[in-house]
This record gives C-alpha cells, sequence and structure tokens, in this order.
C-alpha cells in the first residue's frame, strides 16, 4: 500500500502523481518505441489500428465521459477527417498543412452539430446526432464529383516534409507520436479551468451555470474539440487503409466508437486507450475462437457483431467503470491484500434531486 | 447606489402564481432572510434572481446594473453565488474539484495554454488553489478535501456548497434553507459560518430558512412569504409576531 505525503500544492497539479508512475509509462513507452523490433507486421498494422482507434477513443471521451453529452453521429467527423486529408493530400498539400485542416475543418462540422446539443439532451441529443451521421453519410455518396460517390476515393501516401512516409515503422511513429500528444494536451486541459467546467457540466448544469460556466460556450467546444481529435484519427485512418468510401462511415461505426468509451470506462483517458486497444483486439480473438466453436456456430453470419452486443451488455450490467474502472479494483485488491472488502467500489445512492428546475 | 434590489417580481407556472408583484431591497453587508410556508415560492426568487427562470413580470438591480435578459452565467460573474435546497453539487468529483469549479469565474487562462499546460497555466492553479485552501480552512473540510463527493454524508455536502459558493467570492450570497437536513451542532456550526461570512467577509447574505432560531440569531431583517405574495417584512420580532404571519403558517380562523 502506497501512502503520497503531500506538502505542496504543486503535487496535486502533477501528471504523474509518484515515482511509481514516472517507471511504468517510462516502462510502455520503451516497449512501444520498440514495437518495430518486436512485433510482426500483422500486430504493427493491429497498434497503427489501436493508436488511431484511441485518439478518436479520446475524442469522444472527452464528449461523453467528461462533458456529458452523447454522440451517435461521430463516424461522420472520422469521415469529414479522412476525405479532407485524401482530397487535400490529392492537390499536393503536405501532411504538415493536411492534418490540421483536417482538425479543423472537423471541429467546424462539430460546432454546427453541437447546436442542438444546446437545448436537447439525453436520448434527444443521440437521436438529433445519429440523423447527422446518416445525413453525412447520404452526402458522401451523393457528391460523386468530390468525394466519387460510392465507388469511392484512394488516398496518396503521407508526405511529410517533401519525402514520402513509408513503410510501417515510419507510419508507427507518427500515430504513437500523435497518440502521445493527445493524451497529453487532455490530460493538461483536464487539469485546467476549462477541463473543469467540462465535468461540471456533465455532473449539473444547473450548478455550472450557476458557477459562472458558459454552458453554450463549454457544451460547443467540447464538440468542436472532440470532431477535431476524431477528424485527426479520420485523417491517420485514410491513409492507413488508403482507400475510403462512404460505408466505412456508417451509424455502426458511430456506435463502435460509443462502445470503446464504454467498455474502456465512461471519464477515464486510460479507458479511452484501454476500450481502442479492446476493440480491435476483439476480432482477433473471435477469428481465433471460430475454429475451436463448432462449425454451426462458427459458420453463422453476424457472429462478430452479436459478441460485441453481448460484451457491451455484459459490461454495462456487470462493470459500468468499463476496463480501466476493472484495473482499478484489481490494482487495490493486490495493494491491500489481505483486506480488500467486496463493497469498496460499490456506487453510493445518491440523495433526492431536485426535479423541478431541470 | 443601491446594492441589490428586486422590483415587483413574478412569475408563473401554468395557472399558478408562484411568486406574483414580490419586490424588496437588500442593504450591504446584511443577512436578509425569506420565511414563509411551503410552495410560498421561496425557491423560485432565487431561481429568478439566478435567472434560471425568466421573470414574467418585473426587474432585478445589482450594483446598478439590470440582470433580467442576461445569461445565467452572467450572474455569477457579477459576483451572486448560491446554494440550492437539494444539492447540487458535482458528484463524481473530489470535494477540492467542487471547490475549484468555484473558482470559475476567476480563471485567467486561454485554452492554447491549457493545452500545453503553461508555467502560466501552473501560476494560475496554484493561486486558485491557494483561494480554495482559505475556504476549506474556513469551512474545516481539510478531512475530505481528496474524497468523491458521491459517498459523502448529507451534513456535509451542505457545508461543501457552502464553500463552492464561497470559493467563487460573491458580493451576495443566496443561501436556501442552510439547516434543512441538518442535526442542531451542525445547524449552530451553520449559524457561526452564516455570522463570520457576514461580518468577517463582509459578504451580504440572502437566505431562505425554516428555522426560525436561526433566523432569530442571524437576520437583520426578514421578509414572509405566502402564495407567492410579501405579507410583512421588518426585523425578526417584528415579523413572527405580525398577525398574518401567524396566520399563514397556523391557517386562518374560520379553518381552524
Ligand atoms: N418549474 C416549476 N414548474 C411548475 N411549478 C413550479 C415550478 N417551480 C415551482 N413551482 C411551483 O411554485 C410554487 C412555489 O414553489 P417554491 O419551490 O418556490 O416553494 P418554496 O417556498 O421554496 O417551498 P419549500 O419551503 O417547500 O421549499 C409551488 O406551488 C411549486 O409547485
Ligand atoms: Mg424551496
Amino acid at each position: 500500500m502506497r501512502f503520497l505525503f503531500k506538502t505542496d500544492y504543486g503535487q496535486d497539479l502533477r501528471l504523474f502523481k509518484h515515482r511509481g508512475q514516472v517507471f511504468w509509462y517510462a516502462v510502455l513507452a520503451v516497449v512501444l518505441l520498440a514495437a518495430p523490433w518486436w512485433a510482426s507486421e500483422y500486430m504493427m498494422t493491429q497498434l497503427h489500428f489501436i493508436g488511431i482507434y484511441s485518439i478518436v477513443g479520446l475524442g469522444l471521451m472527452l464528449l461523453v465521459g467528461f462533458t456529458g453529452q452523447i454522440s451517435l453521429g461521430h463516424a461522420a467527423f472520422l469521415a469529414v477527417g479522412a476525405y479532407t486529408e485524401a482530397l487535400l493530400a490529392a492537390a499536393g498539400w503536405p501532411f504538415w498543412l493536411t492534418l490540421p485542416c483536417a482538425a479543423l475543418l472537423s471541429a467546424a462540422v462539430g460546432v454546427v452539430v453541437g447546436l442542438p446539443a444546446l437545448r436537447l439532451k439525453g436520448i434527444y441529443l443521440a437521436i438529433a446526432t445519429l440523423a447527422f451521421g446518416v445525413i453525412a453519410e447520404e452526402i458522401l455518396a451523393r457528391w460523386e464529383s468530390l468525394t466519387g460517390g460510392n465507388s469511392g476515393l484512394h488516398v496518396k501516401p503521407i508526405e511529410l516534409f517533401g519525402a514520402r512516409l513509408e513503410g510501417d515503422a515510419g507510419f508507427y511513429y507518427l500515430v504513437l507520436g500523435l497518440t502521445a500528444a493527445c493524451c497529453v494536451a487532455l490530460a493538461n486541459l483536464l487539469r485546467s479551468p476549462t477541463g473543469r467546467a467540462f465535468v461540471a457540466i456533465r455532473d449539473s448544469e444547473i450548478s455550472a451555470a450557476c458557477m459562472g460556466v458558459n454552458l453554450a460556450r463549454t457544451k460547443t467546444l467540447s464538440f468542436a474539440l472532440s470532431a477535431a481529435l476524431t477528424g485527426i484519427g479520420g485523417a491517420l485512418y485514410a491513409h492507413k487503409v488508403s482507400f475510403i468510401s462512404p460505408e466505412q462511415f456508417t451509424l455502426l461505426v458511430s456506435i463502435e466508437l460509443v462502445t470503446i468509451v464504454i467498455l474502456g470506462g465512461v471519464g477515464s483517458l486510460h479507458g479511452a486507450v484501454l476500450g481502442a486497444a479492446f476493440i480491435i483486439v476483439l476480432p482477433q480473438l473471435i477469428a481465433i475462437a471460430k475454429d475451436y466453436l463448432p462449425a454451426g456456430v462458427a459458420g453463422a453470419a453476424g457472429l462478430q457483431s452479436t459478441v460485441f452486443g453481448l460484451v457491451l451488455i455484459a459490461f454495462i450490467v456487470f462493470e459500468p467503470m468499463g476496463l480501466y474502472g476493472r484495473w482499478l479494483k484489481v490494482r487495490t485488491w493486490f495493494e491491500l491484500f489481505p483486506f480488500y472488502r467486496k463493497g469498496m467500489f460499490r456506487r453510493q445512492k445518491t440523495y433526492m434531486k431536485s426535479e423541478r428546475v431541470r | 447606489m443601491r446594492f441589490f434590489g428586486a422590483e415587483n417580481l413574478g412569475i408563473a407556472f401554468g395557472g399558478v402564481r408562484a411568486v406574483d408583484g414580490v419586490s424588496f431591497e437588500l442593504r450591504r453587508g446584511e443577512v436578509y432572510t425569506i420565511i414563509g410556508p411551503n410552495g410560498a415560492g421561496k425557491t423560485t426568487i432565487f431561481n429568478l434572481i439566478g435567472l434560471i427562470y425568466p421573470a414574467t413580470t418585473g426587474r432585478i438591480l445589482f450594483q446598478g446594473r439590470e440582470l433580467t435578459g442576461m445569461k445565467p452565467h452572467r450572474v455569477a460573474e457579477l459576483g451572486i453565488a448560491r446554494t440550492f435546497q437539494n444539492i447540487e453539487l458535482f458528484e463524481h468529483a473530489t470535494v477540492l474539484q467542487n471547490l475549484l469549479i468555484g473558482r470559475h469565474r476567476h480563471r485567467c487562462t486561454a485554452l492554447w495554454q491549457e493545452l500545453a499546460f503553461t508555467p502560466a497555466v501552473r501560476r494560475a492553479e496554484r493561486a486558485q488553489r491557494e483561494a480554495v485552501e482559505r475556504v476549506i480552512d474556513f469551512l474545516e473540510l481539510a478531512h475530505y478535501r481528496d474524497s468523491l463527493v458521491a459517498g459523502l454524508p448529507y451534513g456535509v455536502r451542505k457545508v461543501i456548497e457552502l464553500g463552492r459558493a464561497l470559493a467563487t467570492e460573491p458580493q451576495l450570497l443566496l443561501l436556501d434553507e442552510p439547516s434543512s437536513g441538518l442535526n442542531p451542532e451542525e445547524t449552530n456550526d451553520m449559524a457561526f459560518w452564516i455570522e463570520d461570512i457576514q461580518k468577517g467577509l463582509g459578504i451580504t447574505v440572502l437566505m431562505v430558512e425554516h428555522d426560525m432560531s436561526l433566523v432569530q440569531r442571524v437576520s437583520d431583517r426578514v421578509l414572509a412569504l405566502n402564495e407567492g405574495r410579501v405579507i410583512a417584512e421588518g426585523t425578526p420580532a417584528e415579523v413572527q409576531s405580525h398577525p398574518a404571519v401567524i396566520e399563514a403558517y397556523l391557517g386562518s380562523k374560520e379553518e381552524a
């Protein structure tokens, strides 16, 4: 068991709370930096996708997990990022320009999509964003002169400072660097006034407003930042798959993205990364499991979606704190051994809340 | 200049006139209490001042500015803080974070600085923390500093809410039933704090309260409300012995 003695307010402002954390993050960094040496080509591809989905997951986590606004249309931001990147790269723009453009354009669309969030809540907001996602998909398919319609678009490889970024390793380091940068930027934001305002809106809009939080501005900002991150993810995704078409940005993808947040653990940045890793690895596990399943089950169509659905339900029912919550419990168990009590993480009933001022 | 004035405030919910032509003024530095039976419209007055509901009639003036028509967050920025009758805390955040949100109106850093957590942000955060620690000392909350709000006892939550309001460094503090649900000892603490807030910090307090002994003890003036209308105003003793107030609380003679 570790006791932290605090002797200075600065200690609470640090990203890493103690030496142990620094050590483990350093180990993680070394392992990840060395990946091109230990990972097979196949694993490298998985790592690319985990990085990309982590960035998207972080974006959605900011919106859903920290600001409490649901979105079932995030695949559309992914699409905005991907198509912007593809088109600008085709026009010969360098990557260091196309990526910010993809992020900015997504953010701008995010601001527009955030407008209903100023009036709608919960399920109604979910429906509004869902509708947006469907409309965006339709536009991609119909605006053939720009997007190539259903026949899709080829994406040129990344050009960085005049040189082509080729091979798995180069792209890997790019994704890794961006993922790490996004993690740090969000962690910074969440320990600053703006991040606290997000959390305030999530927990109680009325008292956030009474503390001087500008609800409209803050919610819009959250949508914009979330969309920007998703757009960055989309741009990287476009280069990774090198061919994009509308059916890669359907409602199902939006739901998959929300799954990242829920599986990972609503309200934690670690959760976004864990959730992303899980969602990439799960299909592989299913593929492996298929060999051991009876032919009737293994060959059944929709096996993967069924498993996804079941896992999602299982998490919501049994582990609402997600993978990160599960990890916290395991860690606490070890730290406190043999004194762990069963009810330690049980959620407390909250007191009656005022319904009148909603 | 007048410190605070409500003029002819009114709002109706459907057919119910929850507040009907209420006017009162606050002097800087006093404790002013609104009393009245359940459903009299006391909380609704707070919600009108906080611009949670738009007033149908009347206007609110604070330090020479008219609040009516502004957005709710502007009220806080101008220096009015409040607590809620049914505790509205940020449940999934720690006590410290809750109080820090109280500092929101004093923030001074831009988004890009926060994303990079520049030294300016670090300095600002330190200053905010020092301000919050003063509130923690004042309300003796040190023990709970790092606990999550969800799961803390009711009495503590009430104090945290008071702390969050104080962290905004308001000029006017609205307290909605600060003693409801507290035991006698906690009520006594609350009375001390209210006196300290008025005398020590020089903050004007507008309070809604049912506990008459607390009202007697801390209030300079009292306003009695019934069915949305003012029925009496004056010193605590005057209002308590006012026939209309007694009638409102005990029911009219014909009914009895
Ligand atoms: N949002 C609302 N919609 C409809 N009616 C409301 C609303 N808010 C308040 N009311 C009504 O207005 C009247 C005054 O309510 P208010 O909450 O101000 O009473 P109160 O004086 O604070 O009572 P209590 O002592 O029980 O807290 C009540 O009849 C209540 O039902
Ligand atoms: Mg009330």
